[in-house]
């Protein structure tokens, strides 16, 4: 039999843990999301897999939203836990200007990878990372290519109108 | 000189090495035995790896940057090219996250058919990772016949859509038209006799004592360890966790069916093989069940704004014309939000994280690919084992080197 994870006893344990509520929580499509910041996210994360079953590190990634001034970058993680079959979202805001996160490594061991790909993408500098090196793109590259104003294809080409279609 | 053998494999290695040296074994990125694009630095001693470093992103193809300029349903190409021995899985999970989005209820026979193919699909992709690893350990012989099988899964899916590899399968809402007869015809032919050929295959394999010595303790992992790296899939079953979002999440009506969901104990290369095939035949149970069980009705949901009309109706019916023009010119409208939908793929979950502001294109889009998250634990699972080993391991573990580079 499946113990079941309510949403207001998640959100109370975490309230609990934190000292206060998470800035927002809204649950989309039946998926509980929480913001924290980033000085919180590894001991939430620490604390929901210690202490509420949290075991699993489904996926670790980041989003670019360049109009959001000062909350440019969203690290977006995916926890699950197995037992009560319950997933959760927690996302970070990171500022432009000031792209540190402390790496989850210390937590999961699988997290080490997904940085490396989101530092390569975006450019976030997860702190303490213990190789945080690109790991699709080429090491010499000088810019984080899944960032909103690096163009996909060369904007000096003259031989392709994409006004009809892509973005 | 004093000699230990490992666990169970049979092996009697003197622990002295011949003069201490070190070598670097550079393996990959094209190397037969890697079965795909990537690359290992190897730092050996003798037979024995001491560290292995992979380098991986050489087919990266920026998917995710190509997905943010791309209408909804000209992502499900680039979606074949992930997984792309189980191409329909990655079609289909993509169309669910967009009707999950968009809020798209599909007939029951869609949920159905949808389940048909995607065990169809995990089946080949199985057959090609145990027959792989078959090759591996020098049996060539199951290879050949598999492929046989594989071939009659490709010829099912041309009977779909037309298409083998790369399949683009089915359309946002369904499918873009029924199982035909001869589709049905094929399939029943190919139930038939795939159970006598897997059969010949299992036993020139699974008890098969030259085969067990070389496997069994080759690249173990615990569960803990598993877990910790985030495995999925037959992976993390073979460690002995029951994790198969078939069964802890049912999407498009896995609930209606029967099956097992096999786990082993090791987490080794046996462990993997045994695994693999007892959810062939768990596909094979599902399939029957499925088709003996398919509801009438539509193969696609009444929703012109996602699925194209009829051809013939363009010339004479000016909505389909404009549901026409709209589909194709990405002008659809969708709406905001948020949504993470996983399906179980061959390899493990297979996760969508989709963010739109409700423009013709996602805003971001990224892939849970399983391989990338389970491969960065080849270097720690290699570590200590022999070098012909680790091939297996890698082999075992199905690393595929589209869904690991996106």
């Amino acid at each position: 039999m499946m113990q079941t994870l309510e949403n207001e006893h998640l959100l109370l344990a975490i309230e609990t843990h934190l000292g206060d509520m998470p800035t927002s929580q809204v649950d989309t499509f039946g998926m509980l999301n929480i913001e924290v910041n980033r000085l919180q996210i590894v001991s939430i994360v620490k604390f929901l897999k210690e202490s509420l079953e949290f075991n699993f590190l489904t996926d670790l990634c980041a989003s670019h939203y360049p109009e959001k001034l000062g909350a440019e970058f969203e690290i977006v993680y995916h926890l699950h836990n197995f037992i009560a079959n319950k997933r959760l979202r927690i996302k970070v805001a990171l500022s432009e200007n000031d792209i540190f996160i402390p790496t989850l490594t210390g937590v999961f061991v699988g997290a080490n990878w997904m940085e490396r790909e989101t530092f390569d993408f975006y450019g976030i500098q997860f702190q303490d990372h213990p190789d945080l090196r690109r790991i699709l793109n080429m090491e010499d590259m000088d810019y984080h290519p899944l960032r909103k104003h690096y163009a996909l294809e060369d904007e000096t080409r003259t031989d392709k109108d994409d006004k009809f279609f892509g973005r | 000189m004093s000699n230990f053998s490992i666990k169970g494999s049979g092996h009697v290695l003197s622990t002295e090495t011949i003069d201490g040296e070190i070598a670097t074994l550079n393996l990959g990125p094209t190397h037969p035995a890697t079965h795909g694009i990537f690359q290992n630095v190897l730092t050996v001693d003798g037979e024995r790896i001491l560290k292995a470093e992979p380098t991986i992103g050489y087919i990266h193809r920026a998917f995710e940057k190509l997905a943010e300029h791309r209408p909804y349903n000209q992502i499900t190409p680039i979606t074949d090219r992930l997984n792309y021995c189980s191409s329909p899985i990655n079609n289909i999970g993509w169309h669910m996250t967009v009707e999950k989005l968009v809020g798209i209820e599909v007939p029951k026979r869609v949920d159905y058919m949808r389940v048909i193919v995607m065990e169809l699909a995990r089946i080949s992709d199985h057959l090609v990772c145990n027959s792989v690893i078959g090759v591996d350990t020098g049996a060539f012989t199951g290879f050949i016949y598999m492929f046989q099988e594989r071939e009659k899964i490709y010829e099912l899916y041309e009977e779909i859509c037309g298409a083998r590899l790369t399949t683009n399968i089915g359309r946002i809402g369904g499918f873009e038209r029924d199982f035909n007869p001869i589709f049905l015809a094929k399939l029943k032919k190919f139930l038939d006799g795939f159970s006598a050929s897997f059969k010949e295959f299992d036993t020139l394999l699974t008890r098969n004592r030259i085969f067990m010595d070389r496997v069994i303790g080759a690249g173990p992992i615990s569960a803990e360890r598993a877990i910790e790296y985030s495995f999925s899939g037959p992976n993390l079953r073979a460690a002995g966790v029951d994790y198969d979002v078939r069964a802890m999440n049912p999407y498009s009506s896995y609930q209606d069916f029967d099956f097992i969901v096999p786990i082993g104990k090791d987490g080794d290369t046996y462990d993997r093989f045994i695994v693999r095939q007892e959810e062939i035949r768990q596909s094979i149970h599902i399939i029957r069940q499925a088709l003996e069980k398919m509801p009438k009705g539509d193969f696609h949901a009444h929703v012109p704004d996602f699925y194209l009309p009829p051809k013939e109706d363009l010339s004479n019916s000016m909505e389909s014309l404009i549901y026409h023009f709209k589909i194709v010119m990405g002008e659809t409208q969708i709406p905001k939000g948020e949504v993470y939908h996983a399906v179980e793929g061959a390899n493990g979950e297979l996760g969508y994280y989709l963010v739109s502001d409700g423009g013709r294109t996602p805003y971001r889009l990224h892939f849970r690919r399983p391989c990338f998250i389970y491969y960065q634990a080849f270097p720690e699972m290699a570590k200590g084992s022999v070098l012909s080993d680790a091939i297996l391991t890698m082999s075992s573990m199905n690393v595929i080197a589209g869904e690991l580079d996106a």
